[in-house]
């Protein structure tokens, strides 16, 4: 039988898989992949927890990150393609200017 | 399957907005609002006085409309500490209001240094697309034209800050949270000159940031989970009720506290904040120095004192320690800074921790003075980064701090003021930062945290000394050959390094009524 905390259980791998995503990995879009497989992961321990709690608050929360997490997008990758421009590589050790 | 829907139809009632209670936000949403319109239809010679209308008009009419919200009687009549609007949405009380009218005015002397073109035609790039180095880059800057996008992304960013510290309910407070981000990563990346610093510095803010609040909506998460609600009061009753499962309630006192204190830039969380200062425009890192600091801190102060203020032996230790390190760490790595902006931002993370001691004395006296500090600390750090945009070499600005010596011989005024802003961080008598300093330290005595003022003190000496070392090789040595010029700086730099200099001095030699206001706001704390 498949309980909610069994969700639960899963979002917290999920989140972790990201963090460790965003601190290992060297493309930036990699780690940017991670930061949003990290609010996946969120969107899931809310869903789980609606559940668990009987209120619809979790799944309308959910609504509400996914349409952030879109507009992140829209930053993130204006940012990310105009510095890829500059330097063609996306790689996060070579934006090591500033420093020290 | 009729009768189901009939039965649930009628339940959804309509939401009560208090547009009057709200107002000081909507204006300037609306404004941000207008002025993407005017980006999109104003011909390109009239955008920037357009602009600078509306941005300048809209944060001194929200400014106006705080006012308004702070005498209304139907919000504070009866002793009340304020009200909840928009469905439990947004508190809007007295600590608040003073939050905002800080942010509002602060904003408005940044957005003057953001209007600044008389050294150049903007700080901010022809295009941003265009490539630095390229055939196109170089035609936006021989047409002279400048990203006026500027203006309507301060606005979005400074309505993001005004909801942020009112967010009733952690969700507001997350949307709020990326409102005022998302338009700050992009500023980030529009510097005129040292674009690869300008886009590295954009970057690094953006990833660090959206992993950042990646843990904040985490922690929102469980303590949803925990009690099934996002309002502050709601877990405030659950938590106090001891209802609910307590892994779950730490574990989002923690994430939720990551993110908080990253946007803060406490360490272990400060890594971002020296290279995004240096990186970004000037004008923008006055904007967040600033306006950011003060918004994230009444995020946190609302969070801790109202969600989690039943729980505060629990979380103190924890804040103990990030103020110890926060203290510490930032003033002892300022002294082996070489650059101006650098050396200014690790000044920031450690008076962040010194803010930090007078929120962990979870009273009155720590919350008014917190409110104070920030107000003081607000001021003088615009006026600082505002002295910075003035020394210029060929190449732009002269951040190294080798080109700032012998400045006080050859324009001793800008290296004057520069000192006084210095002096003011380290906390010298007859400065707004003595008055703050002290203000935070006594209440976080009275709240029993002895250790932390000493630890506070000893910070205090070690950041005086990169200090005192600037103000020695501004006024002590021989100016190098081909040194920086000091520029003259149209009316705007002007008003800007004035407003910060006079708040510096006025709150340092006469700071009872600013005291009295904070004081005043903080006597009833939060509304719950």
């Amino acid at each position: 039988m498949i309980s909610p905390a069994h969700y639960i259980a899963l979002a917290a791998i999920l989140f972790v898989i990201g963090g460790v995503g965003v601190l290992i990995r060297r493309n930036a879009l990699v780690v940017f992949m991670s930061v949003e497989l990290m609010l996946n992961a969120v969107n899931l321990s809310f869903i789980a927890f609606s559940r668990l709690h009987g209120n619809l608050d979790g799944q309308v929360i959910a609504f509400f990150v996914m349409v952030v997490a879109a507009a992140e997008v829209v930053v993130g990758l204006a940012i990310l393609t105009s510095i890829f421009r500059t330097r063609k590589s996306a790689s996060v050790d070579d934006a090591n200017l500033l420093k020290y | 399957m009729t009768a189901y829907v009939g039965a649930i139809a009628p339940v959804i009632p309509t939401p009560h907005i208090e547009y009057g209670l709200l107002s000081p936000m909507l204006l300037v949403f609306g404004a941000a609002v207008a002025g993407v319109l005017v980006e999109a239809f104003a011909p390109r010679a009239l955008r920037r006085s357009f602009h600078l209308a509306l941005t300048l008009g809209g944060l001194a009419g929200a400014f106006v409309l705080t006012i308004a919200v702070a005498v209304d009687s139907s919000v504070f009549g009866g002793g009340a500490a304020g009200r909840i609007a928009a469905e439990g949405a947004v508190g809007v009380d007295r600590p608040t209001l003073f939050i905002q009218g800080t942010i509002l005015v602060l904003a408005f002397v940044s957005v003057l240094l953001i209007a600044e073109s008389s050294h150049e035609v903007s700080a901010f790039a022809a295009q941003a697309a265009a490539v630095p180095g390229s055939a196109e880059e170089r035609e936006g800057l021989v047409a002279g034209i400048s990203h006026t996008e500027v203006y309507p992304l301060t606005l979005f960013a400074v309505g993001g800050m005004l909801l942020f510290p009112a967010s009733n309910d952690l969700l507001t407070m997350f949307v709020a949270l990326e409102v005022l981000s998302l338009p700050l990563y992009l500023l980030c990346g529009l510097a005129r000159r040292r674009r690869l610093l300008s886009q590295e510095a954009a970057m690094k803010y953006f990833l660090l940031g959206a992993f950042s609040s990646a843990f904040f909506l985490f922690g929102v998460a469980m303590l949803y989970g925990f009690s099934g609600s996002v309002n502050l009061a709601a877990i405030a009753a659950a938590a106090s009720g001891n209802t609910g499962n307590a892994v779950l309630l730490y574990a989002g006192i923690a994430l939720l506290g990551v993110g908080l204190l990253f946007k803060i830039g406490a360490v272990p969380f400060q890594a971002w904040k020296p290279d995004v200062y240096q990186g970004a425009p000037t004008p923008v890192t006055a904007l967040m120095a600033s306006c950011t600091l003060v918004a994230a801190f009444g995020a946190l102060l609302r969070v801790f004192y109202v969600a989690f203020g039943q729980l505060t032996w629990d979380w103190r230790p924890a804040m103990w320690a990030v103020a110890i390190v926060t203290m510490l760490g930032g003033s002892i790595i300022a002294i082996t800074q070489t650059d101006v902006k650098r050396l200014l931002a690790y000044s920031s993370i450690a008076q962040a921790g010194y803010i930090l001691t007078g929120v962990i004395a979870a009273t009155t006296a720590g919350l008014s003075s917190s409110l104070f500090y920030l107000a003081a600390y607000g001021f003088a750090t615009i006026g600082a980064f505002a002295v910075v945009t003035l020394v210029r070499n060929p190449a732009g600005e002269a951040d190294h701090l080798s080109s700032w010596a012998g400045l006080g011989r050859r324009s001793p005024l800008v290296a004057g003021v520069f000192a006084l802003f210095l002096i003011a961080f380290a906390g010298i008598p007859l400065t707004s930062g003595f008055i703050g300093k002290f203000a935070v330290f006594q209440a976080a005595i009275g709240g029993g945290a002895v250790p932390l003022v000493v630890v506070g003190a000893i910070s205090s000496a070690i950041l005086a000394f990169p200090y005192v070392r600037v103000i020695v090789l501004m006024f002590f040595s021989d100016p190098p050959a081909d040194g920086p010029v000091v520029v003259r700086p149209s009316v705007f730099t002007t008003s800007a390094v004035a407003i910060g200099a006079l708040a510096t001095l006025v709150l340092g030699i006469v700071p009872e009524p600013l005291l009295r206001l904070a004081h005043d706001a903080a006597t009833q704390l939060f509304v719950r």
